[in-house]
């Protein structure tokens, strides 16, 4: 997955959005792979990359079990603490949205946010499919900057 | 697939350790974990069993310094090595950029050997993979005991497409980061190609 500037703005805008139409402590989008793409709220009580390849693998597992039962998908899930609860659902096929919320909210409410913020999210991730796809004929436009990687770039990582 | 955020700068890669089940993949990321800096790793998170069999992964977040301004970071996982774990294998597998087969060189484990590359083959092909085009690096653990099989032999059986080799004894380190650098480099130099 690419993500561009433009469109990264845009993300974070609709996650900020939700944060705040449903009273969320912390929203978080990740890639179906586990990789952390955005997120808004109170993110910096929370451990960001554990967060989303965890929800990656609960997601995997989720649509494994859904699959052997002869289910498509289950496109929600929510996991209920004492204090806090996590609804996850998936945005365009491919991310996984992750919301994090108290007393504060209710499921409810986050239930009808996200419906909102996904339809908002997918066309962002609309764009940069098409963005990627048409990737070699901008090529001038945005020239990759891993073109020109050396062996000592590379070296040099490993350096210590 | 490697995941490039632009704005942020960020390229994340995901490397998967392989093999059968005992043969080392979980220690290999211990010793990494344990020899890199406070600054350069996230939690290692282990879904394991009570007897530290893994259950489900291992996850490891590295970040080794920055190439042309973008801050590099490799994601490694395991899976878990028991025959029977197959579906959650599969699962470990999805957008996955690079591979670590770790062989366990004692005679008696060959056979799991052979069937875990076959394994791999066949799970990377259920997600449209073909392991002959994936960054791929072989690991001979265990070479500290004595019912090792000579590593000629175990190349013979074991050599998929004369990818990078190496012998180790993953609680020692020995060998553990030649192999990670191995595929790393692997996959960074498909980026430069793509
Ligand atoms: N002697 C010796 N023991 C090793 C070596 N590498 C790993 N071990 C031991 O082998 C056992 C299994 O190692 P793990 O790393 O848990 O194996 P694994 O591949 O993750 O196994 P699964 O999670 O079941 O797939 C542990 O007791 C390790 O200490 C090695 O190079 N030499
Ligand atoms: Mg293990």
């Amino acid at each position: 997955m690419e993500v561009f500037e433009a469109e990264f703005r845009q993300l974070e805008e609709a996650l900020r959005r939700l944060r705040h139409d449903s009273n969320a402590k912390a929203v978080f989008l990740i890639d179906k792979n586990g990789q952390h793409i955005a997120a808004a709220g109170e993110t910096e009580d929370f451990d960001s990359t554990s967060l989303a390849s965890l929800t990656a693998g609960n997601v995997a597992a989720t649509d494994g079990l859904a699959k052997l039962i002869g289910e498509r998908e289950f496109s929600v899930l929510f996991h209920e603490g004492q204090r806090d609860h996590i609804h996850i659902s998936i945005v365009a096929r491919r991310a996984i949205l992750l919301v994090i919320f108290d007393e504060r909210s209710s499921l409810g409410l986050v239930r009808l946010r996200v419906k909102r913020a996904s339809a908002e999210l997918e066309k962002v991730f609309d764009t940069m499919t098409e963005k990627s796809t048409r990737g070699g004929a901008d090529g001038a436009a945005e020239p990759s900057p891993f073109s020109e990687i050396t062996d000592e770039d590379i070296d040099a990582l490993f350096s210590e | 697939m490697t995941f490039i955020n632009y704005a942020a700068k960020e390229i994340n890669c995901k490397i998967v350790y392989y093999g059968p089940g005992l043969g080392g993949k979980t220690t290999n990321l211990q010793y990494i974990y344990n020899k890199t800096a406070p600054d350069r790793k996230g939690k290692m998170i282990s879904l394991a069993t009570e007897a530290d069999r893994t259950l489900f992964f291992d996850f490891l977040p590295l970040d080794l310094g920055s190439i042309r301004g973008f801050t590099t970071r490799f994601h490694l996982y395991t899976v878990p090595g028991q025959v029977f774990y197959d579906a959650s294998r599969k699962l470990i597998l999805k957008g996955v950029d690079g591979v670590v087969f770790v062989a366990d060189s004692q005679r008696e484990r060959m056979e799991a050997n052979v069937e875990s590359i076959r394994n791999l083959e066949a799970n990377l092909q259920d997600h449209g993979f073909d392991l002959l085009n994936v960054p791929f690096a072989l690991q001979f653990n265990k070479r500290d005991l004595n019912n090792a099989m000579p590593i000629e032999e175990m190349y013979r059986m074991l050599n998929y497409k004369r990818e990078p080799t190496f012998e180790a004894v993953a609680p020692q380190g020995v060998g553990v980061f030649d192999t990670l650098k191995a595929v790393a480099k692997q996959i960074l130099v498909e980026l430069r190609q793509r």
